[in-house]
């Protein structure tokens, strides 16, 4: 690291393996599978039968209600057959479709849990019964079963063994096969010390070997918590799924005393009209299943499940669905430059030549002094040289020259080549270099320096012997498309903050580029800290990313808390969702999820009430078409009897649940609008599409009905 | 419907908005224990209530701050005590002075007298009783005129405890009751209505304390006419949202309500301080297009109901038509349903008068909404259905419709892909949960009371209701009669109190079935709004972002009074379908 002599250690970036221009779309459908995969079709088909359970069911008030409904409508109808009667065919087509609507809600839900569950299978296969080579306390190898390992236990792991649980690696470095947590098949490099030494169980050593200090008891790796957190064992509801629990349980009391009252005015009316009857038991149970919120009754937990499993398709761990409902709340969004708001490394992007030297001359020297640089910095002036310059990299035998590695006291780094002694390095190093051998450092050099950091590059001086001969021009380079997010992040009233180990000059520079809103420059852990505290104090909610152990006082404090899977077993732990593909500008993807969560909440709830608007229209006239024959008035939409009336409003309720499930799954198309926008645009769908869509819904049905004689 | 008509309409409504920022001001400063121009003259009299009832202040003279509990404990403290006080006077008038007439505990039976004093306690004012053949003037002055003051300054208190809540952050505190009734009464209340009383004075509303007056009429029949100190409690009446009429023939009655312009001024005082309590709250939250917003949505709401009504009114019913009275108005004749109305006032005003106290919880009536054609009378019914949050009482109409502002925000902001906020507050479980409960209550308690009272039977002569089952005490029969007794219940939980009338109340069964309405109706929706208000007050604000639902757009304003509308329509559909709406397609 020869270069980065600015960038403190709490920023490195996420490393090596990944391609961040890639990543993206990488980590995107990896695990997606079809909305209606035929397997997880069929299981649903069944769990929907076992979710009828009255015990499991109660814990959804709407439905449950629906299902006493049904029951005792059945119960009805099998007096009406013991006891004989009339309206037989109605009454029990009523029964089955009051049946068919809890059964829908219940496929919902079984669909959204079956997604989960073919994940959790998938990932069990990596959970074979290893074996472990544990080491003793006197040095000792001896085979044991991994699931005998407890915390602090160590043991070796070489080439194709299975690492038997979460741990950290104490010594070595291998390349792991980590593809069964994030499904990508590149290898990556674990090593012991630094930010790349957690190992999770289940991975594969592919080459070389470790020790591995074991950090977590059976049963509590991290890969039983993706499985219980994809499988939804663990799921708990979220606060706002809680609250809209409640306001739609409330809205059902409502209709439960509208209707219970209807009876005794019903029999007021009907002594007063001396007319008709009071409508039956079958008929106020259907008015009341059509006028409670079934549909997003229905679908409600199917909601969230699907929200996590979105998270999961892109490749990101949710610890909790709070998590996810937290990222749509997100008012600020820290972001770390390098890695996330510009590529990983610096790239030079001009030679300054000072003192007659030519530019040519310059990127000579240069491109000499980085030939045996491996940093990606070191490699694009290469590159640079020979792109602008015609010259190629020389091959320069170890015999002929002496490289000069990068230490942190010289932090410089170069070549002694044919009695030259090119060095390049951090401005003040060079300058301290060049006036140890009794050369200056002239001022027209350090007028570039100062140029290019107010531009938010990186000057490197280069100097040979006591000469100084110009200045390296390294520069961010911000990633593609990063502005135009930024700019619908501000649509979406989330700020942006950009976090940096840079001085605020370069700083201010990078972010006026990027288009993030505000920055922290000469960032360190402690100051991340601070700034997610005021800004929480202020109110906001705020996300960060974060790999490296000093991260992760500020993972926990901050609200959405992302860490990389490449990161330590500390940030990972303190995070509350960890990115498998360690993309932080997934970060970005997340906080969509999260509101398209809450979007399709609300969209569904008023839908769902709208809807009711019709089934009045449907349902009241036809329960007093005898009593009071002038309510045929508020028939609007002719339906030609009273059963098929209320038939028709029963089966639409039903089926107006299965037409959206595909859309609780999904979930309802984002798009970064300005809050007002958007709910101009869903009110006008989901509400005034909620009160007008039932109406040729229930007319179909009718007709329906109407043609094959049910009704 | 005439020029004349809608020229009077939009004076009225000209007069509430010209007033809804001075005196809107004015009660902010006021709450707030700001100094105002009235300082000089009520602010030793303030200090001094304070130092005689123990209320505790700091040194800059504001009174020590309460929880929501304690808030609401001092608040039902005070109701239970004052209900107690006023159910006494009230058995023991005759003992008491002020009694020309001589009216003695057994005019007013235990049961009519819980109902009385519940009913004044809870701002309902409902009067199972006739006021001139019922009570004294020491009753109507200590007692019912009294409550008029306390009743409404209550709500104004909550009202503004609520606000609080939400213009305060991360405080554990939501203002101090006595304090806020101290403040509400001296500084509003009392001298808009000594100057109120004046006025109508000035135009006839009688003020005195003489025994009724015995009069021969051209005829050579006896009459009697009552006297009494009307233009002091009429002024409050209108003003606190009250609407207990010093005579039974409420503000119809010319010692009332004698002239058109008084008719005018009534009207304007109902509407005058809910009107500004949407400014008090906007510049309380520091943000006035807030209060704006719902000014305006409750205008919409006003104006529906004024058409609506009016138009149905001035069209009459084919029953009318066909007894070849004329239904178009003409310069000499109004035209249009008469009946049941002061000629004095015709089709608009009293269409307005029926609008407005019913979107108010006042509840003074000049006509008989009972006479009303079925949809003309729709409209007073559905706007207390609806919560009387259209102005609404005093306080109570502010409460009530953040309240829905809670609940549009929740439905609908969820669909900005954020949890709903209102004014920086996030919406939570606690709040929704408590919405919710106070929309039930009020739901309950208007369909179970009045299905029970459609077919609850009694025997005749029974103690519980003397003429046998309890729709026997009906008038009408038929869909009417429903929409009677569901008028009367609705009218009590909303603390309205102005009856469809055609329904005998006065018996145990309705009194206390009225009364306990009047209590769950005031009580059981203030208790859940006062623990929203300390759960808000103990919340972080959250800024304002792009991300934020802007809350004081035209779409906020249609969004609420679209809930407004929709979830009272969707509870009481069935209901007014037996009712109102059948009654109409019958004609």
């Amino acid at each position: 690291m020869s270069t980065q002599v600015q960038e403190p250690e709490v920023m490195t970036p996420p490393q090596g393996d990944y391609d961040p221009a890639s990543a993206v779309s990488a980590g995107r459908g990896k695990r997606s599978r079809p909305l209606f995969d035929p397997p997880i079709v069929r299981r649903a088909l069944v769990d929907s039968l076992v979710k009828l359970n009255p015990a499991t069911l109660a814990k959804n008030p709407v439905m449950f209600v629906v299902e006493i409904g049904a029951a005792l409508t059945t119960g009805l109808l099998v007096k009406t057959l013991v006891t004989g009667g009339g309206g037989l065919g109605f009454e029990f087509q009523i029964a089955a479709w009051l049946w068919f609507t809890v059964y829908f809600a219940n496929f919902a839900e079984a669909m959204a849990e079956g997604r989960g569950k073919a994940q959790a299978d998938s990932l069990r296969k990596g959970k074979t019964d290893a074996q472990a080579r544990k080491i003793g306390p006197s040095g000792a190898v001896e085979q044991v079963s991994a699931a005998s390992l407890r915390k602090g236990d160590v043991c070796l792991c070489e080439p194709n063994d299975v690492i038997p649980g979460d741990g950290e690696v104490i010594e070595g470095i291998a390349s792991v096969d980590e593809s069964v947590i994030t499904g990508e098949s590149a290898p990556v490099i674990r090593e012991s010390g630094g930010d790349r030494s957690a190992v999770t169980g289940g991975t594969k050593v592919l080459s070389d070997a470790i020790k591995v200090r074991i950090t977590s008891n059976p049963g509590e790796t991290f890969l039983d918590r993706m499985i219980a957190l994809v499988e939804g064992a663990q799921r708990q509801k979220t606060p706002n799924e809680i609250a809209l629990n409640i306001m739609i349980a409330g809205l059902t009391l409502i209709f439960l005393f509208a209707v219970m009252t209807l009876a005794p005015f019903a029999q007021y009316s009907v002594a007063q009209a001396k007319a008709g009857v009071v409508p039956s038991i079958i008929v106020l149970v259907s008015l009341l299943v059509c006028l409670i919120p079934t549909t997003i009754g229905g679908l409600l937990s199917a909601i969230g499940i699907a929200g996590m499993d979105r998270v999961m398709q892109h490749n990101v761990l949710a610890m909790s669905g709070k998590a996810v409902e937290a990222a749509g709340d997100v008012n600020t969004l820290l972001l770390d430059k390098t890695g996330t708001i510009t590529l990983g490394n610096r790239q030079a992007v001009e030679f300054l030549p000072v003192d007659g030297v030519t530019e040519s001359d310059l990127a000579d020297a240069a491109q000499l002094s980085s030939l045996a640089d491996e940093t990606p910095e070191g490699r694009s002036i290469v590159v640079l040289a020979k792109e602008k310059y015609g010259l190629r990299g020389r091959d320069i035998g170890a015999g002929e020259a002496e490289f000069i590695e990068f230490t942190a006291q010289t932090r410089m780094s170069g070549i002694d080549f044919q009695g030259r002694r090119i060095r390049k390095g951090a401005t003040g190093s060079v300058k301290q270099h060049v006036i140890d051998l009794g050369g200056r450092f002239p001022e027209r050099a350090a007028e570039l320096a100062d140029a290019i950091s107010r531009q938010g590059g990186t000057p490197l001086a280069v100097s040979d012997g006591a000469r100084v001969l110009g200045v390296i021009h390294l520069k961010d380079i911000v990633k593609g498309g990063m502005k135009e997010r930024f700019a619908q992040m501000r649509v979406m009233g989330i700020r942006t903050v950009m976090i940096t180990g840079d001085n605020p000059l370069t700083a201010a520079a990078i972010a006026a580029e990027a288009g993030v809103d505000d920055f922290l420059a000469q960032a360190t852990p402690a100051d991340k800290l601070e700034l997610i505290r005021k800004e929480q104090a202020g109110g906001r909610l705020v996300a960060m990313t974060g790999d490296g152990t000093n991260d992760a006082p500020a993972l926990a404090q901050a609200d959405v808390g992302v860490a990389m899977n490449t990161g330590t077993m500390a940030a990972k732990e303190a995070g509350n969702m960890v990115d498998l593909d360690s993309n932080p500008t997934k970060l970005i993807e997340v906080v969509a999820i999260g509101k398209q969560l809450l979007i399709t909440r609300g969209a569904l709830t008023t839908f769902s009430i709208a809807n009711d608007v019709a089934k009045y229209f449907a349902i009241i006239p036809a329960m007093f078409a005898v009593t009071y024959p002038s309510l045929n008035r508020l028939n609007i939409m002719q339906l030609h009897t009273p059963e098929s009336a209320i038939l028709a409003a029963v089966i639409f309720n039903a089926l107006i649940i299965i037409g959206l499930v595909p859309l609780a799954l999904r979930g309802v198309k984002y798009r970064p609008l300005s809050a007002g926008a958007l709910l101009r645009r869903n009110l006008l769908i989901y509400g005034l599409g909620g009160v007008i869509v039932p109406f040729p819904g229930i007319w179909i049905i009718d007709r329906l009905l109407g043609l094959l004689h049910l009704a | 419907m005439t020029v004349n008509g809608w020229i009077q309409i939009a004076i009225f409504f000209a007069l509430i908005v010209a007033c809804a920022k001075p005196l809107g001001t004015l009660i902010a400063n006021v709450m707030e224990g700001r100094r105002n121009f009235l300082s000089p003259v009520f602010g030793p009299v303030e200090k001094l209530i304070y130092r005689l009832c123990g209320v505790r202040t700091d040194a800059k003279g504001q009174p020590e701050e309460q929880h929501w509990t304690r808030y609401a404990g001092a608040l039902l403290a005070f109701s239970v005590t004052s209900a107690v006080l006023l159910y006494a006077i009230q058995r023991l008038q005759v003992w008491l002075p002020f009694n020309p007439q001589g009216f003695s505990q057994n005019n007013v039976s235990p049961d009519l007298a819980f109902n009385t004093a519940v009913s004044f306690t809870t701002n309902t004012n409902w009067q199972s009783y006739v006021p001139e053949t019922t009570i004294s003037y020491f009753v109507q002055m200590a007692g019912l005129t009294v409550h008029n003051f306390l009743s409404a300054a209550a709500g104004l208190a909550i009202a503004i405890a609520l606000v609080r809540g939400f213009a305060r952050h991360s405080l554990q505190t939501i203002g101090n009751f006595w304090a806020d009734l101290t403040r509400a009464t001296l500084y509003v209340l009392l001298p808009i209505s000594i100057l109120a009383a004046l006025v109508l004075c000035s135009q006839g509303v009688i003020q005195n304390l003489h025994p009724y007056t015995a009069v021969t009429t051209l005829e050579g029949a006896k009459q009697t006419i009552a006297q009494g100190p009307v233009a002091s409690q009429e002024a409050i009446k209108m003003l606190g949202t009250n609407g207990g009429g010093f005579f039974n023939a409420n503000s119809a009655h010319p010692f009332e309500n004698p002239t058109p312009f008084t008719n005018m001024f009534q009207m304007f005082l109902i509407f005058l301080i809910p009107g500004a309590l949407t400014y008090t709250f906007g510049k309380m939250v520091r943000d006035t297009r807030q209060g704006w917003a719902l000014f305006a949505a409750m205008s919409v709401l006003w104006f529906a109901g004024v058409v609506t009504c009016y138009h149905f009114e001035q069209r009459g019913t084919p029953m009318l038509e066909k007894a070849g009275i004329e239904m178009t108005a003409t310069a000499t004749q109004s035209g249009g349903n008469m009946e049941g109305k002061e000629t004095r006032f015709g089709i608009a005003d009293s269409a307005l008068f029926a609008t407005v106290t019913t979107d108010a919880s006042c509840g003074a009536v000049n006509s008989w909404h009972d006479s009303f054609t079925p949809l003309g009378g729709l409209v007073p019914l559905f706007n207390i259905q609806l919560g009387e949050v259209v102005f609404g009482g005093v306080g109570a109409g502010l409460y009530g419709m953040l309240m829905f502002a809670i609940l549009a925000v929740f439905i609908a902001g969820l669909m900005v892909g954020r949890t709903p906020e209102y004014l920086g507050k996030k919406i939570e479980q606690k709040e929704v949960k408590m919405a919710m409960l106070a929309m039930l209550v009020l739901a309950a308690s208007i369909l179970f009371f009045a299905a029970g009272s459609s077919v609850m039977e009694f025997a005749k002569n029974s103690y519980w209701n003397a003429p046998g089952p309890a729709a026997a005490n009906i008038n009408n029969p038929g869909a009417h009669g429903l929409s009677e007794i569901l008028y009367a219940f609705t009218s009590a939980t909303g603390n309205n109190g102005s009856a469809f009338a055609g329904i005998n109340a006065n018996t145990p069964w309705y009194n206390l079935t009225l009364g306990f309405a009047m209590l769950v109706g005031r009580f059981l929706m203030l208790l859940p709004l006062l623990a929203i208000a300390g759960s808000l007050a103990a919340k972080k604000q959250v800024p304002v972002s792009a991300g934020t639902f802007p809350t004081h757009g035209p779409l906020f304003v249609s969004l609420l009074v679209g809930v407004v509308v929709i979830v009272g329509a969707l509870t009481y559909f069935p209901a007014i379908s037996l009712g109102p709406l059948v009654e109409h397609l019958m004609l």
